[in-house]
């Protein structure tokens, strides 16, 4: 147990050496860190809640999306009974989770069928065929078919949604300018943005709060208005609300999508011409222009309502044909609501909805507060350690606080490493990791001073010392390390920095225990052959 | 080992009044746990007028809106509990609180839980406990007897009933660092423990004649000096972050300190020990006194001390 191979020797002081080394780059100023190499710049990253910042959860709406995918498929079925002329396309409706389509008299029924099952696509791709389908097509008897998506073709959808939401989301957030956002998925629906040094997320929540999706569509105007306030329209219109500038006025607006937001590719603030007030100028794809064009030149005089997630921006009559493909949309918008309307059309509309189910930010103030907390908390947690054990043993007690600070230092190295993320609760991690890493050495040497009572040699009583006590160490030291790793599984945000803090320090404790103590005694023997252990 | 007729009657007197403190007073449940939003603000002008705030706030009807000094006497915490309506109604809440303080007041922390996540918070935090105690009782099995392994769970459980009623009692704030206080004061006692039952282990193999209790009380002294010491460090260790750390960490740090520091002790040695008797640890032994032709270890341990 006490003689320890030269090459040991040298493994354990090279890997201590590199991993405190690790921990060297947070002591840099940002400058010089930037100059050093890309593997040498792994440091650690501040909590939100040391660094200030804000922690936002959102939850993708997959109710919407299981909607929507009904209702895509009800169009496809729609479009197949036109194409095939199996019935009249209005007879396919949504029922509950499916979609039901009675075939006209005189259509073969299993025709009709084998048609629609085109519509139940393998999932899975070339490569991965899941045996799965992404529709159920059955004859419910009484000349009905029924078409249901299947369960693993809606998780993929909202898979799918989740990805694209994401996407959006980083274009939505990096527009605000900050610093590195983090955006992550979580779960299966669920997003996380983290944007530090976020004080009032008031706007990015605004932002992600709303869908943005832009259609361009014509106001009825054969339906006085009074009806429409009745709710009576014709099943091709609907009713929508005009902007709060515009006191809600209530809009009779076409079903029909004349051009869609997709086809938008730019769009910026600006200020109007004319009155300088301030508005969204936007410019389509071909796509997007040339169906512009067809019904700016079909509808000249007739108003042309833009509409934002079922609200009305403005309804600006058509004066006269829009080849070019761009425009510009006003309505009474201030500075701030201008440029917001364009980032979210220039990000894109999200496909579902987005809750925000969690919100925690931290202003900069109490950030700074809790670091000097922590670090103070920190400093005289460890002096009033080393301190008593220097008191209660000697010399033996400095080899105890050495391991204790190299200990230390490996922790931070360890973090460094990883980039991982340091909260309050890590740093009293780290501070309870000084408590109880003394625990190892003073397991040791309360063995080694029973021997020495017990009349041993000092060489045999640290011998048997060390080794009695190292199984010990390692028994009890797992029992806190399996607290720590499930608490690290549940729990989230600055709890989990404890966890990570506490589990590396118990790692790194035993490591010194088993190395670092006995070296340092080894070597102290080796050097001062004592007779006796003053201990 | 006879003070165990006063240890056991004790441990079960505190643990009832833990429980029933519990089951009336219930714990403080954060928003982490039951939802709602937790505002930290601080008066931009001097000292926070509190009772106006208060009746600025009530004036919203939030229902029980819970207001206290945090801190420094500009720093006010403020509570407001879930509202009905689900995700959406709670930032609606936040956004007219914001309103009706208006100017005066810097927001140093804003959280807002909503239904969903405080009702996952909660599963995961019990379940958590759950496994961890499953976790360790299946590691302790597997490295000791299984008396072993149920005498620690027995004693550290208990640690934990006792810790909770603690809680219960101070109405301290419980919330998701607080399952991270219980986890750690778990682990940390189970520290002890483990280094109790590791020497008791090895004098049954060694002394195989000795009696039961005077065997625990050897053990239970020779190991006294490493927990008193470790004791003292952890102690240092939490004194100072419950000093200094500041009022953020304050309800994880007191409940730690209670659990690990004045709890976790005492169980060890006064119920994880003689507890193994009752477990059926070392039956076969003599009860008493005479020992035979083996060698009688002495009784070590600071003699000033020596348990009866």
């Amino acid at each position: 147990m006490f003689y320890i191979s030269r090459w040991k020797i040298t493994a354990i002081l090279a890997t201590t050496l590199f991993v405190c080394l690790c921990g060297f780059p947070n002591f840099l100023s940002e400058k010089t860190l930037q100059s050093l190499p890309t593997w040498a710049q792994r440091h650690i990253v501040l909590g939100l809640d040391l660094q200030g910042g804000s922690h936002i959860l959102l939850e993708v709406d997959s109710n919407a999306v299981r909607k929507e995918k009904i209702e895509t498929l009800r169009d496809d079925v729609r479009r197949i009974v036109r194409e095939n002329r199996l019935g009249s396309p209005a007879a396919a409706v949504v029922r509950g989770s499916s979609v039901e389509f009675r075939p006209r008299q005189g259509v073969d029924l299993s025709l009709a069928m084998s048609k629609l099952r085109e519509l139940a696509q393998p999932l899975g791709g070339l490569l991965s065929a899941t045996g799965q389908r992404s529709a159920e097509v059955v004859d419910v008897g009484n000349g009905i078919i029924r078409l249901t998506p299947t369960e693993p073709a809606i998780i993929e959808r909202i898979r799918q949604s989740v990805e694209q939401s994401i996407q959006i989301v980083e274009r939505r957030v990096n527009e605000l300018g900050t610093v590195e956002p983090s955006i992550q998925r979580q779960g299966v629906d669920r997003i996380l943005v983290q944007v530090p040094g976020l004080q009032d997320p008031s706007r990015l929540k605004e932002l992600l709060g709303k869908t943005a999706k832009m259609t361009f569509r014509l106001v009825d105007t054969n339906v006085p208005v009074e009806a429409a306030i009745q709710g009576r329209v014709p099943p091709d219109d609907e009713v929508l609300k005009g902007t709060k500038a515009e006191n809600f006025q209530p809009y009779v607006i076409e079903k029909r999508v004349m051009v869609s937001g997709e086809d938008l590719v730019d769009a910026q603030p600006g200020f109007d011409q004319r009155n300088g007030e301030p508005i969204v100028t936007f410019r389509f794809n071909s796509n997007g222009a040339r169906r512009f064009a067809r019904v700016t030149q079909e509808n000249v005089g007739r108003p042309f309502a833009i509409v934002l997630d079922n609200e009305v921006i403005s309804a600006p009559v058509i004066r006269e044909p829009i080849l070019g493909g761009s425009g510009q949309i006003s309505g009474n918008f201030t500075v701030e609501q201008a440029n917001d309307l364009a980032i979210l059309l220039r990000a894109g509309a999200l496909p579902a909805p987005l809750t925000i189910i969690e919100e925690r930010t931290v202003g900069p103030g109490l950030g700074q507060d809790s670091i000097d907390a922590g670090v103070r908390a920190a400093w005289i947690g460890s002096l009033m350690v080393a301190v008593f054990m220097f008191a209660t043993y000697g010399l033996f007690g400095f080899f105890a606080n050495a391991a204790v600070a190299v200990n230390i230092t490996m922790i931070i190295g360890v973090l460094s490493l990883f980039n991982a993320t340091l909260t309050l609760p890590g740093i009293a991690g780290i501070v309870l990791t000084v408590g109880m890493a003394v625990d190892s050495n003073v397991l040791i040497y309360e063995r080694v001073r029973e021997e020495v009572r017990d009349g041993r040699s000092a060489i045999s009583a640290l011998d048997s010392g060390f080794s009695r006590a190292l199984a010990t160490i390692l028994d009890s030291n797992i029992t806190t390390f399996i607290a720590a790793a499930v608490l690290f599984f549940i729990g989230s945000g600055p709890v989990r920095g404890f966890a990570l803090t506490l589990g590396i320090g118990i790692i790194t404790t035993v490591f010194t225990a088993f190395t670092l103590t006995r070296l340092m005694v080894a070597a102290w023997y080796r050097w001062l052959r004592p007779r006796t252990v003053p201990i | 080992m006879r003070f165990r007729r006063i240890s056991f009657p004790t441990s079960a007197v505190l643990s009832v009044v833990a429980m029933v403190a519990f089951f009336t007073l219930g714990l403080n449940f954060g928003i982490d746990f039951i939802g709602g939003t937790l505002i930290e603000v601080q008066s931009k002008s001097g000292p926070a007028d509190l009772g106006r705030m208060r009746s600025t706030l009530n004036a919203l009807n939030f229902g029980d809106v819970n207001l206290q000094q945090f801190g420094a006497p500009t720093d006010v915490l403020i509570r407001v509990p879930q509202q009905p309506g689900g995700e959406v109604a709670q930032q609606e809440a936040l956004a007219k609180v914001r309103a009706a303080l208006g100017n005066e007041v810097e927001y140093r922390r804003v959280e807002v839980v909503g239904p969903r996540v405080s009702g996952e918070l909660l599963t995961y935090g019990i379940i958590g406990l759950m496994l961890a105690i499953f976790g360790i009782l299946v590691y302790l099995w597997f490295r000791f007897e299984w008396q072993f392994a149920l005498g620690a769970m027995i004693a550290n459980v208990h640690d934990l009933v006792l810790t909770i009623g603690f809680l219960s009692l101070t109405q301290i704030d419980f919330d998701l660092s607080s399952i991270a206080a219980l986890l750690t004061v778990l682990g940390y006692s189970l520290n002890d423990t483990v280094v109790i039952y590791d020497r008791i282990r090895e004098m049954l193999r060694r002394y195989k004649r000795l009696p039961m209790h005077a065997l625990l009380n050897v053990a239970v002294n020779a190991t006294l000096s490493r927990s008193i010491i470790t004791h003292v460090t952890t102690t240092l260790a939490l004194l100072s972050l419950l000093i200094f750390g500041g009022p953020v960490i304050f309800a994880f740090t007191a409940a730690m300190t209670f659990g690990a520091v004045l709890v976790g002790a005492y169980t060890s040695i006064f119920i994880a020990a003689p507890i193994l008797i009752y477990l059926g640890v070392g039956r076969g032994r003599e009860m008493t006194g005479d020992t035979g032709d083996e060698a009688e270890p002495d009784p070590r341990g600071r003699p000033a001390r020596a348990k009866p």
